[in-house]
């Protein structure tokens, strides 16, 4: 069941690393897990992405993502969950997504975020399209991309 | 009947239609509605074989069979992270 001091959801505004972790901090938990997905430099053929554009079907991204933190909670003992993702332009070198999770002790923390960021990555409905230095842009699929 | 068609990402700016209603049979499929929606939008057509669908906020079978008012989403692969 989702506690309700979980922080879950979707943001056009840069991801505050600190105030993720502080959220997920407390008395209750000995450890801390903390993924970030960066938004990476990638080229072809010359040229280069400069920026990444998120898209989210967002009623349903968020409904995914308070079930995997459900998910989460049944099979670990978590203290407190952040999960965010970004929407919008995102510049290389950003975090894109951030998972926080807190836990008495690592080894489920770390579990737990690794659980959540492959899931979500595999079913959250969201998209990016890559912005190319030549003003060109590409939507990534998961296995490849479509011009 | 009605149900409300929403589209994402390529599908979206392929198509030009982010949001519509469109009249299906009643207890039409998923599937049924995704070939209507290829008839109507040429240009993603060759796209739709590959995305999946959604029906009121879940992932959806393409035998499910839709009921009025429903929202039906076309998923192309996912790519957050």
């Amino acid at each position: 069941m989702e506690q309700k001091d979980d922080v879950i959801g979707l943001q056009s505004t840069p991801l505050d690393v600190n105030a993720a972790v502080s959220d997920a901090g407390g008395s209750d938990s000995g450890a801390i897990a903390l993924f970030l997905g960066i938004t990476r430099r990638d080229s072809a053929a010359g040229r280069e992405v400069i920026s990444l554009d998120y898209e989210a079907y967002e009623e349903m991204a968020t409904a995914q993502m308070r079930r995997l933190a459900e998910e989460a909670r049944r099979r670990w003992p978590i203290s407190r969950i952040v999960m965010l993702h970004r929407i919008g332009r995102v510049d290389v070198g950003q975090p894109s997504v951030l998972i926080v999770v807190s836990t008495p002790h690592r080894a489920e923390a770390f579990e737990a975020c690794r659980f959540l960021i492959d899931r979500i990555k595999a079913e959250a409905t969201i998209w990016k399209k890559e912005i190319w230095s030549d003003r060109s842009s590409t939507w990534v699929e998961g296995h490849g991309r479509w011009p | 009947m009605k149900v409300r068609l929403r589209m994402f990402a390529v599908l979206r700016e392929r198509s030009g239609v982010s949001e519509m209603e469109i009249e299906l049979v009643d207890g039409a499929t998923v599937a049924a509605a995704m070939e209507e929606v290829g008839r109507r939008f040429g240009a993603i057509a060759e796209l739709l074989p590959r995305a999946v669908a959604a029906v009121n906020l879940c992932y959806a079978k393409a035998g499910d069979s839709l009921h009025d008012g429903d929202e039906l989403a076309l998923i192309p692969p996912v790519s957050g992270g």
